[in-house]
């Protein structure tokens, strides 16, 4: 639902680092999106096509990478990652372990195209 | 082809006035929560039993969001404490920068606690931090007792949850302790209460959740939002 705003949110990124490189233009922009983000791929997709479509910047492609939650184990020092609900250490068995990846909501890069 | 790496929060400008917020309730010891639900469960009436249940004098305030109209500031303004609505027009949760703007004009010395009631919606209010100590989502049993397995994120997110309208547990088929293991599943550490805002059962364990969270944040100040 809030993806447009997300979206929006990484053109504005994208035109920020842009002012820094003169005359280039943006090709590909990556982000990085944790399963507990409660972001939907596609949705974004779609936003980022919709805002994009008949500007300059129709051709620039959204590479969305999607991340695990991952677990770190107090006892054993592992961190894995979570399939499903199964928060027990896959290495000991401990059960108290901690969320430590999943939330991501994060830019990866920008490819441009040098004048 | 030149590729540049950017390695910032896609909401990174959210996170900064969310920081600045926390940074100041931390200056003037307010303890600030952030409600989330979906839509009906009950965000207003818990917090017109809180409003109900304080001294008068006592320093809390309220910002209520809602996509349109400010029924809810005027439902809990009846109690005399200061309560501001934030219409988001269309947005579909709050975020950092509508806090802070709703904020402009209060002195946030004169306060101890900030209630925030997020726009009904279970999805998007877990991607924007408001600066707030800790989220605390809503559950009712009218609903279904898989919500915290359908919105895993709110429920990890959040420091507690409460579980209002179990007057009616003998009408529906909602199976409370199923919504509790599933809350479990996805956040182990959740805290839970039941609570009636109808009946007001329940309301006292909510008080004194409410009362220990105030004196720990007074002694160690805020915690951070995950």
């Amino acid at each position: 639902m809030h993806e447009l705003g997300i979206a929006n949110s990484v053109l504005e990124a994208v035109r920020v680092e842009l002012g820094r490189h003169p005359g280039a233009s943006p090709v590909r922009v990556a982000v990085r999106v944790g399963v507990l983000a409660a972001i939907d791929p596609q949705a974004l997709a779609f936003s980022f096509q919709a805002l994009t479509a008949g500007t300059e910047w129709e051709s620039v492609l959204l590479d969305i990478q999607t991340l695990p939650r991952l677990h770190h184990c107090p006892a054993c020092g592992i961190t894995f990652r979570v399939i499903e609900y199964g928060f027990a250490c896959s290495g000991c068995g401990e059960s108290r372990t901690r969320c430590v990846g999943g939330d991501e909501l994060e830019l990866a890069y920008l490819e441009l195209e040098e004048a | 082809m030149n590729r540049v790496v950017l390695e910032q929060k896609v909401l990174s400008e959210n996170d900064r006035i969310a920081g600045e917020l926390r940074e100041r309730f931390q200056k003037h010891g307010v303890l600030c929560l952030n409600l989330i639900s979906s839509p009906g469960a009950g965000k207003t009436s818990i917090l017109e039993r809180t409003l109900e249940g304080r001294a008068p004098g006592d320093r809390v305030a309220v910002l209520t969001g809602d996509i349109q109209t400010d029924n809810d500031a005027a439902r809990l303004a009846r109690f005399g404490f200061p309560v501001r609505q934030i219409t988001t027009g269309g947005t579909c949760h709050l975020d950092a920068r509508m806090v802070e703007r709703a904020l402009a004009d209060w002195r946030l010395e004169d306060l101890d606690l900030l209630l925030i009631e997020n726009v009904g919606n279970l999805v998007c209010p877990a991607s924007y931090d408001l600066g707030e100590a800790a989220k605390i989502v809503m559950l009712s049993v009218a609903e279904g007792e898989d919500k915290p397995l359908k919105y895993p994120s709110i429920f990890f997110k959040s420091a507690l949850m409460l579980l209002n309208k179990i007057d009616l547990l003998p009408h529906v088929p909602f199976d409370i302790a199923k919504a509790r293991a599933n809350a479990n599943q996805v956040h182990p550490q959740i805290e839970m209460i039941e609570i009636s805002c109808t009946t007001g059962q329940g309301l006292d364990l909510w008080y004194r959740w409410l009362n220990n969270r105030g004196n720990k944040h007074c002694r160690f100040g805020n915690s951070s939002p995950l």
